[in-house]
């Protein structure tokens, strides 16, 4: 499917015709009349009067005319005077060992100031689907530090879990401490990472690039950036484009990958932008109907592959406008993602740092990579244990707001203790404190060891017997 | 057949690539035909004529492709092949076999790659059916012979629906391969005609039966929630709607792995691919519990998944049907699962979209109810031609944006299933699993099972199951007032309520699909399960009565027991769950006597 070509720039530009029989342009879109025989999907290069280049994709073909997406949007196009030069390739990027420790946009090409990358390896970022039959279920336990993720929502190599997040929450910081620590537990090999960053602010940009400066990881970084004023369309290829780089780092250099992808509701906005420049039937909110198959196409690109070393491992941050969790960018990246760490605005009001509210967070890839041999014995049952004890605690929690704390029965005091420990002790980190996941069960037990056994139903006898901290012993 | 091969050389030209969409001009092009576009090949289905064009939608990505690109008319709907090789298999949404492709082409599925959906090499060995003779006159469902297909699973090779006439000649018993006749007929006009161990059959077209039969017997999947409180027959239509992560897939594959049905099709459907890989991967490891064979040798994946191309999505599950209904006419009870169901109806409606049709609610065209409706006929128990029984149970998940259940696909799918598993966020937040939501959820088929429960099992079940859901609903109503006014307000007796309906809650509706020992339950196990809790519940009720305060009872160790024991004791060790409940039976008969002392005590002074 991958294939190179010769960079021979000469001869295409000799061999490839240009047009001047644009007839619209429009949000983004310019159709072009009298152009035969032009591949969908082709990429594009279009000149204006000003003699400035812009970057485009066929998006429909037709013998008539053809449809183009325009990546750096179509204002400021006189149709009389502008050349359009279809490049009979599709949208690639050039691959080398050296992407590690640049900047580029989202076609590939620098923003750091340096030359671009020259490879004779040229990929199309538009990937194509894995088979399921050549994929290997993820196991394989990573620690991130942190205990409400390790502990109760364990993240694995080649799982897709996303951050949901809300404007003003600190899930960048959550990523940054979570792309530091981030390891295996038996061995030493770090993560290289893929940072995709769409639409984001310059702050946010810099605050990313001076903490991988910080911690020493700049070299092991390939940083894909579109900032906020940057022209949205061109957010449409940068995930497929950083994706394309993270999968040459995976399945060529053999590294695991841990691809963070900042702001996913970014780009969702600008494939909205598009879709009703198209004319597409919009299904909720004026999102396209396909935006679940648009995401996934993403998302899936993650993952462990039979017999290849190395592995893709998936961070999207998703801002949930007005915090609501139905809304279709978090739900439909929750249909597809393998669960999800929900950060909580009142639990940040409290001053609770990384405010990760786990009774929505998830992780479905938990089950395999924790236990005996992964992480410890107990794992599991802990985990579910803290979650049932935790359900019954906002339960009283609601309860006392209503009665009072003083009515609550001997039983749901306990229960009410319980969560303002859990949130102080167990939820509430350092942003540089790197808990191994053993200390996060140890923590987990301290917890426990106030409530009688006969309330501990998730546990069993051999656990108490194991770990219950022996002068907390009822 | 024959027809299709003498259309198969018709050719034109694409005018139009939108995507999936894909006009083209093929003389003589017919609705629903496939094709083949451009250089690689990209396989197509003909949706609608428009003037000479005829508009194709693709199974593969349509990149690369040009307006001038050659076209090739096949002459013949999409179909699947149907024949022995089938079990174990993973197969694309359009059957291609996964498998074989990953040998072929890699990680990556290669555009075009056309590969036979069952294996031409492999020999399989073939018993004619010893009742026939030539001479003899057969037709559509005629047992011809069988074939072990695998340990667990007889195929039998039935004479394809349509066919009639006097068998000229059978195969002796042997190893055959596909392509080998195993038998010769001659039809009406004297013609002869050959038959293999395969044919073709249209997706798009039920299978023809006998007829159609009411359901009788339980599905029983070993998920307590569902035998016990929901039941669904054995050829009946169930869904599960639910938020993302609410245990749609999860439930699914308990009903994969442990329902009694003879074979089960999963289809993914624009789902995970590591979803399928779990499966793969897990069930050739484990035992079925009604064979004790591995599960795979039962189990068929179809696999579409979210990333690949979205129209293969709508043809994957006519694909499963087709092949469900397969194995259905041999006689065996068929368990099909899709996963999900809304994705189908967004590939309908991104089909419809990009044609222009009209959308009347959020987007989806018109059609939506009939189509769904007209899918979900496909279930069904059955007489088949041959004279037996067999039946395909369809129970699809739903993923409804937002969660809400008033969304246009889980609206219309209420209105059509008879066993609807409603998951709730609240429940899978608390990590209540499965997260059935006894209010939400309902089952047409309580009294039906209801004869089989009382049968086989007890004939106390109906009137426990009841008890336990009115326990529920008092619950529910009592839960009101203390979040209203604080549990001060309530009664002994109605705190002792709350406390019966937590036993229900945790000690048997609650079930890890992850616990060794839970993650099945037989129905046995399930009634001693409920019947036990009802019990502590009524015996303390009448420790209450007598003026026990409830404190005492709330105090009891086999409280905690209750809840545990469901993942203590296998469904093999009944003896010991009755030993619990002689424990329990001593435990409050103490209470009563202590207590009755106590009262004496007092009456005296
Ligand atoms: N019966 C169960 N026992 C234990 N865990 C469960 C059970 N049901 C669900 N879960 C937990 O919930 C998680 C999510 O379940 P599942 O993947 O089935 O959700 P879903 O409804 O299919 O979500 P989606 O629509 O996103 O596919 C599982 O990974 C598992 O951790
Ligand atoms: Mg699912």
């Amino acid at each position: 499917m991958y294939g190179s070509i010769e960079p021979n720039e000469d001869h295409c530009i000799m061999s490839i015709k240009e047009y001047r029989t644009a007839i619209e342009a429009r949000g983004g879109l310019l159709v072009v009349r009298d152009t035969p025989g032009v591949a969908f999907g082709d990429r594009v290069r279009i000149e204006n009067h000003a003699g400035q280049i812009r970057n485009g994709q066929v998006i429909r073909a037709a013998d008539e005319e053809v449809l183009i997406l325009v990546f750096e949007g179509t204002d400021d196009l006189d149709l009389e005077n502008t050349w359009v030069r279809f490049l009979d390739e599709p949208v690639e990027i050039a691959l080398s060992p050296e992407i590690l420790g640049r900047e580029l946009n989202g076609l590939g090409e620098p923003r750091d100031g340096r030359p671009p990358v020259l490879s004779g390896l040229r990929r199309p970022v538009g990937g194509s689907a894995i088979n399921p039959a050549a994929r290997t279920y993820p196991r394989e336990f990573i620690q991130t530090g942190v205990s409400t993720i390790d502990g109760l929502n364990s993240l694995v190599r080649g799982q897709k879990l996303p951050i949901f997040s809300g404007s003003g929450l600190p899930h960048n910081r959550l990523a940054a401490q979570i792309v530091r620590q981030a390891r295996l537990v038996d061995e030493n090999s770090s993560f290289s990472i893929v940072f995709a960053a769409m639409g984001v602010s310059y702050a946010d940009a810099k605050f990313f690039r001076d903490e991988f400066a910080n911690s020493g990881v700049l070299r092991n970084v390939v940083m894909f950036v579109n900032l906020a004023d940057d022209p949205p369309v061109e957010r449409l290829t940068l995930p497929r484009a950083a994706l394309t780089a993270a999968e040459y780092l995976a399945y060529d250099l053999d590294r695991h990958v841990l691809v963070v992808l900042t702001d996913m509701t970014n780009y969702a906005e600008a494939l909205r932008e598009v879709a009703t420049a198209k004319g597409d039937v919009p299904a909720r909110k004026g999102y396209p109907g396909y935006l679940y198959s648009d995401l996934a196409e993403l998302y899936e690109r993650c993952g462990r592959i039979h017999d290849r070393r190395g592995s893709i491992t998936m961070m999207p941050v998703v801002s949930m406008p007005s915090d609501d969790i139905t809304h279709p960018i978090p739900d439909l990246t929750g249909y597809i993602t393998e669960g999800q760490i929900v950060l909580s605005r009142e639990l940040h009001n409290r001053g609770i740092y990384p405010p990760v509210h786990i009774s929505p967070s998830l992780s479905r890839l938990m089950k395999d990579g924790i236990g005996k041999d992964d992480t410890r014995e107990d794992h599991p049952r802990v985990a579910a244990q803290l979650y049932s004890l935790y359900a019954r605690a906002q339960e009283t929690r609601n309860l006392a707001s209503i009665i009072g704390a003083d009515e609550l029965s001997e039983r749901d005091r306990r229960f009410l203790e319980f969560a303002d420990a859990f949130d102080s002790r167990f939820v509430t980190q350092g942003e540089d404190e790197e808990r191994s996941v053993i200390e996060t069960l140890e923590l987990a037990w301290a917890l426990m060891a106030h409530f009688p056994r006969d309330q501990l139903t998730r546990l069993q006898e051999t656990d108490f017997a194991r770990h219950l901290p022996h002068d907390d012993r009822p | 057949m024959d027809d299709a091969v003498k259309d198969a050389n018709r050719t034109g030209r694409v005018r139009d690539i939108n995507g999936p969409i894909v006009t083209i001009e093929l003389p003589g092009a017919r609705s629903g035909e496939q094709v083949k576009l451009g250089e690689l090949g990209l396989l197509g289905e003909v949706i609608s004529l428009r003037g000479g064009d005829a508009i194709v939608q693709t199974y593969e990505s349509t990149d690369g492709l040009r307006p001038g690109e050659p076209v090739r008319g096949l002459g013949r709907p999409l179909s699947v092949e149907l024949g022995p090789g089938l079990l174990g298999g993973i197969f694309d949404g359009v059957q291609r076999p996964l498998e074989a492709i990953a040998l072929a082409s890699g990680d990556h599925i290669r555009r075009g790659i056309d590969l036979n959906a069952l294996d031409r090499a492999r020999e399989w060995r073939f018993t004619p059916n010893p009742a026939l003779e030539p001479g003899a006159r057969i037709g559509g469902g005629t047992l011809l012979g069988t074939v072990p297909e695998t340990a667990t699973i007889e195929h039998r090779v039935l004479v394809p629906p349509g066919i009639e006439g006097e068998l000229e000649e059978i195969a002796p018993a042997g190893d055959y391969d596909l392509e080998a006749t195993i038998a010769r007929v001659r039809d009406a006009h004297g013609a002869s005609r050959r038959l293999g161990l395969y044919h073709r059959w249209p997706v798009r077209q039920p299978r023809p039966y006998r007829r159609r039969d009411d359901g009788v017997a339980p599905l029983i999947t070993g998920q307590r929630v569902i035998d016990t409180f929901f039941p669904q027959l054995k050829g009946s239509k169930g869904a599960v709607p639910g938020p993302f992560g609410a245990g749609k897939t999860v439930v699914q594959q308990q009903i994969a792995r442990w329902s009694n049905a003879d074979i089960v099709i999963y289809v993914g459907c624009g789902e995970r691919g590591n979803e399928l890989v779990d499966v793969l991967e897990t069930f050739p490891q484990l035992d079925d519990p009604y064979t004790g064979r591995k599960l795979m040798e039962r189990t068929l994946l179809v696999a579409n998944t979210s990333n690949m191309p979205v129209v293969a999505r709508e043809a994957s599950v006519y694909v499963g049907l087709t092949m469900a209904e397969y194995y259905r006419d041999m006689g065996y009870d068929v368990v099909m699962l899709a996963d999900s169901t809304s994705r189908w109806a967004e590939a309908l409606r991104e089909v419809s979209g990009r044609l222009g049709q009209m959308p009347v609610e959020e987007g989806y065209p018109a059609y939506l109810a009939s189509r769904l409706a007209a899918l979900y006929e496909r279930a069904g128990r059955v007489e088949t031609f041959a004279g037996a029984s067999g039946s395909v149970t369809l129970i699809g998940a739903v993923s409804p944006p937002g969660g809400d259940f008033s969304e246009p696909v889980t609206s219309h799918t209420k209105d059509i299933v008879e066993t609807f598993w409603a998951l709730s966020k609240e429940l899978a937040d608390a990590r209540h699993y499965p997260s059935i939501d006894w209010v939400g959820s309902f089952s047409g088929h309580v009294h039906t099972a209801a004869e089989w429960w009382h049968q086989e099992i007890d004939p106390n079940w109906e009137q426990r199951r009841t008890a336990a859901l009115a326990l529920l609903a008092r619950d529910a109503e009592l839960s009101r007032i203390v979040n209203l006014v604080g549990p001060e307000a309530l009664s002994d007796p109605q705190r002792w309520e709350l406390e019966g309906a937590a036993l229900i809650k945790e000690g048997v509706l609650q079930q890890s699909a992850l616990d060794d020992i839970d993650t099945f339950c037989s129905p046995a196990k399930q009634f001693a399960l409920l019947d036990l809790a009802i019990e502590i519940y009524r015996s303390g009720e009448s420790l209450i009565r007598l003026g026990v305060p409830v404190s005492e009872l709330q105090n009891l160790p086999l409280l905690a027991k209750m809840r545990r024991i469901k993942s203590l004791y296998s469904s093999e060790e009944l003896d010991r769950i009755q030993g619990f409940r002689d424990e329990v039976e001593e435990a409050m008969e103490g209470v009563r006597i202590e207590y009755s002392k106590l009262d004496r005590g007092a009456g005296v002074e």
